[in-house]
């Protein structure tokens, strides 16, 4: 079954191709994409199932024996990652097919979109199977490239200047890269990743030193961890909601896994491992305390993504087993939850015509189904219990609880504070966003404009029947204001006299719904808001899907998570690896 | 292994230059950084492949020239071209859009700052975002 593997970049590559020749047949180009798309997850899941039982496939292209040829390497880890992208990079196409339909306007140049994507996507399957640093440098530049069209797609003056910022930071991430390979060759003789291993360790320490910080860099820059992170939130934000989704959960993940292998395979000793578990902390820390001041979501969530980089780059600073497995799962679990995240901030932005949490408002009644939808992944990653990303994190922190070392407990103690503060700007964007009603900036809204008037007109005399009936109801005074609120822009009734009091209170006590109450007030909106906004189905069913996957993380976790420890366990002993690429006479 | 050092000063020179130049806010002049720095690069690369004067085919009782090197440069030449060309595409996008080629500053950050900023003058008590927004 060897050949499946090189169809991974084959297939979206010839995509690719053919999608480009179609430039005027949209609905074809499109059905090409999907497609490809398709037959890429089913290889990825085969390889998945066919690596667990038969261990490690190489494939040496053309028939070039290991050191000299180019071998593509589908381990555990990179089977599983190869599954995971896949499913992301479909899930995110069908979406944007879905904006592309609904959209109104015929400015954007989706026409170049698609070749792009399948590009984007060969890159990133190809840096998974890559068995050879250099073959690696040539999926993260046609990745890479792919982005920078992405990142500038439709050429505005913003998507411009954004976009260089991060063309920029990429291209010099990119040179440091080829320059630690070049460095490589010249120390090992190879560039083949199982020999570098073999050879590595025969080096003098210093030079290993060197070879190690420039990889890592060169990687740390991808990955967007801590100093060198902060070309992220000043770039994403401004792509368009499916690309900034695909970006997010993708393109720091490839990074992520450069790393792993690097810290694994290449350099199995525990030469920088206090360096990563200090950027580890740093990262964490310093990136939710940038989510925490945005009020711009998808900044908001930029920096947020930034900030569970640094749980991952625990997990593999911790350089154990359980430590490798658990930062494996998390990296899983991060890829889909943040994906989904970006694609509810693109209907957000939709349904409320921006992603300020300034003028947001309101959209809890306009859209009760997009206020699940949110909330559901919003707490998925603050890690709360049944979702995965506790899951995920309570592995790290028992990994690092094994580890014992006081910067161990150290990071658990920053992990603990990060998630608590993840949760909290989170909260806030649903609080800002959903909970409260549209703000008095926003009044040209044709229902708060035209509710204002009446309100003024009849005497506020309160109900004192509707009010408890509605606090006893809700549990809380914004509840209330979203089911009066609602009903009183539709239809009179009784309970419009009470409006003006819970409204007022619950401008006040605004910012204090606790995350618990939430999903109660939520069910009980659900039914009696009439004044919904409109979403396009498919949008609405392909983040549904994306939500659905990420709590089915949690029900898959068992072996998801027994998946990653026979992964890590791999890894952790890299002459399987060794033997797996150069034959096992050796 | 013997290194020519005049390869290996070149090398250095462009870098340096690469580096000074990329660091500009003008676009072209960061494209032109591009440039040097991935000659240099190549140059590295040439620079790890061993002592020059091998034939590239052919054996004699030197050996050949190491080729893995040469694909490696060849490669990284066809990907600085395409960059580049995408890089003027940008800088002339950019000339059009704004008449500029400068980078700016990011917008968002600059409007987070100044609110904040504000906010203390205004009153030195309110501390985050959510309270200040709570007081509209």
């Amino acid at each position: 079954m060897t050949w499946l593997v090189p169809l991974l970049v084959l297939v979206p590559l010839l995509g690719a191709a053919v999608a480009l020749g179609l430039l005027n047949h949209q609905k074809l180009q499109r059905a090409i994409t999907v497609v490809v798309l398709v037959v890429a997850l089913a290889v990825a899941a085969t390889l998945m199932v066919l690596v667990d039982q038969h261990g490690t496939i190489v494939v040496q292209v053309g028939g070039w024996e290991a050191p000299y040829g180019i071998s593509l390497v589908v381990d555990r880890l990179s089977a599983l990652l190869l599954t995971v992208s896949a499913s992301v990079l479909l899930i995110v196409l069908l979406f944007s097919i879905g904006q592309g339909l609904a959209a109104d306007d015929g400015e954007a140049p989706v026409t170049i979109f698609y070749p792009t994507y399948l590009v984007l996507a060969a890159g990133v399957l190809d840096s998974f199977i890559a068995g050879d640093l250099f073959n690696l440098y040539v999926a993260f530049e046609m990745l890479l490239v792919a982005s920078y069209v992405l990142i500038t797609l439709g050429g505005s003056e913003q998507r411009v200047r954004a976009g260089t910022t991060y063309i920029v930071t990429s291209l010099i991430a990119s040179a440091i890269f080829l320059a630690a390979i070049g460095l490589v060759y010249g120390a090992t003789g190879t560039v083949n990743i199982a020999q570098i291993s073999e050879r590595m360790a025969g080096l003098p320490e210093h030079v290993q030193l060197l070879l190690h910080t420039m990889l890592l860099i060169g990687f740390g820059i991808k990955a967007a961890v801590f100093p060198l992170a902060f070309w992220l939130p000043d770039s994403y934000p401004t792509a368009p909601a499916p690309v900034t989704a695909v970006f997010a959960g993708l393109l720091t993940k490839v990074g992520i896994y450069a790393i792993i292998r690097l810290e694994t395979i290449i350099f199995p000793r525990p030469q920088l491992n206090t360096v990563l578990l200090i950027v580890a902390i740093l990262t964490m820390v310093v990136g939710v305390l940038g989510a925490v001041s945005q009020t711009d979501v998808k900044r908001l969530l930029s920096f947020t993504l930034i900030s569970h980089i640094g749980f991952m780059v625990m997990g593999i600073g911790l350089g154990s087993v359980v430590g490798t497995a658990a930062a494996v799962f998390y990296t899983v679990h991060h890829i889909v939850v943040q994906t989904t995240l970006f694609l509810v901030s693109g209907l957000m932005e939709r349904v409320g015509g921006t992603t300020s949490t300034r003028s947001l408002g309101g959209l809890l009644k306009a859209s009760p189904l997009l206020a699940a939808l949110y909330l559901v992944p919003a707490f998925n990653l603050g890690g709360i219990p049944p979702f995965s990303g506790f899951i995920g994190k309570l592995g790290l922190f028992r990994a690092a609880a094994i580890d014992g070392s006081p910067l161990a407990y150290a990071t658990i103690a920053a992990g603990v504070v990060t998630s608590l503060l993840t949760l909290y700007a989170l909260m806030r964007v649903w609080d800002a966003a959903f909970w409260r009603p549209r703000p008095a900036a926003e009044a040209a809204a044709p229902h708060a404009s035209v509710a204002e008037p009446h309100a003024h007109l009849r005497s506020p005399e309160p109900t004192p029947l509707t009010v408890s009936e509605d606090t006893g109801k809700a549990f809380h005074p914004g509840g209330t204001v979203t089911v009066t609120d609602a009903a009183h822009a539709s239809r009179t009734s009784p309970i419009r006299h009470g409006r003006d009091a819970a409204g007022a209170s619950s401008r006040n006590r605004r910012t204090g719904p606790s995350p618990e109450t939430a999903p109660t007030a939520t069910q009980d909106g659900v039914g009696e808001a009439p004044t919904r906004v409109k979403l396009p189905r498919m949008l609405v069913g392909v983040t549904t899907v994306a939500v659905l996957g990420s709590v089915a993380l949690t029900v898959v976790a068992g072996p998801l998570y027994g998946y990653a420890t026979r992964a890590a366990e791999s890894l952790e002993s890299p002459d399987q690896y060794v033997q797996a690429v150069l034959g096992g006479g050796r | 292994m013997t290194v020519t050092l005049v390869l290996v000063i070149a090398m250095a020179v462009l870098f340096s230059c690469g580096v000074y130049l990329l660091l500009e806010r003008s676009l072209t002049r960061m494209l032109l950084g591009f440039l040097l720095l991935g000659n240099a690069l190549n140059l590295l690369l040439l620079v790890m492949s061993g002592a020059a004067g091998n034939p590239p085919i052919g054996k004699t009782s030197e050996g050949i020239a190491d080729p893995l090197p040469q694909a490696f440069a060849l490669t990284a030449i066809v990907i600085t071209f395409a960059v580049s060309a995408f890089l003027l595409a940008l800088i002339h996008r950019s000339w059009k859009l704004s008449r500029a080629d400068e980078v700016e500053v990011d917008e968002a950050d600059v409007a987070i700052g100044r609110e904040r900023d504000e906010a203390a003058d205004e009153d030195p008590e309110t501390t985050t975002d959510a309270e200040q927004e709570a007081t509209r």
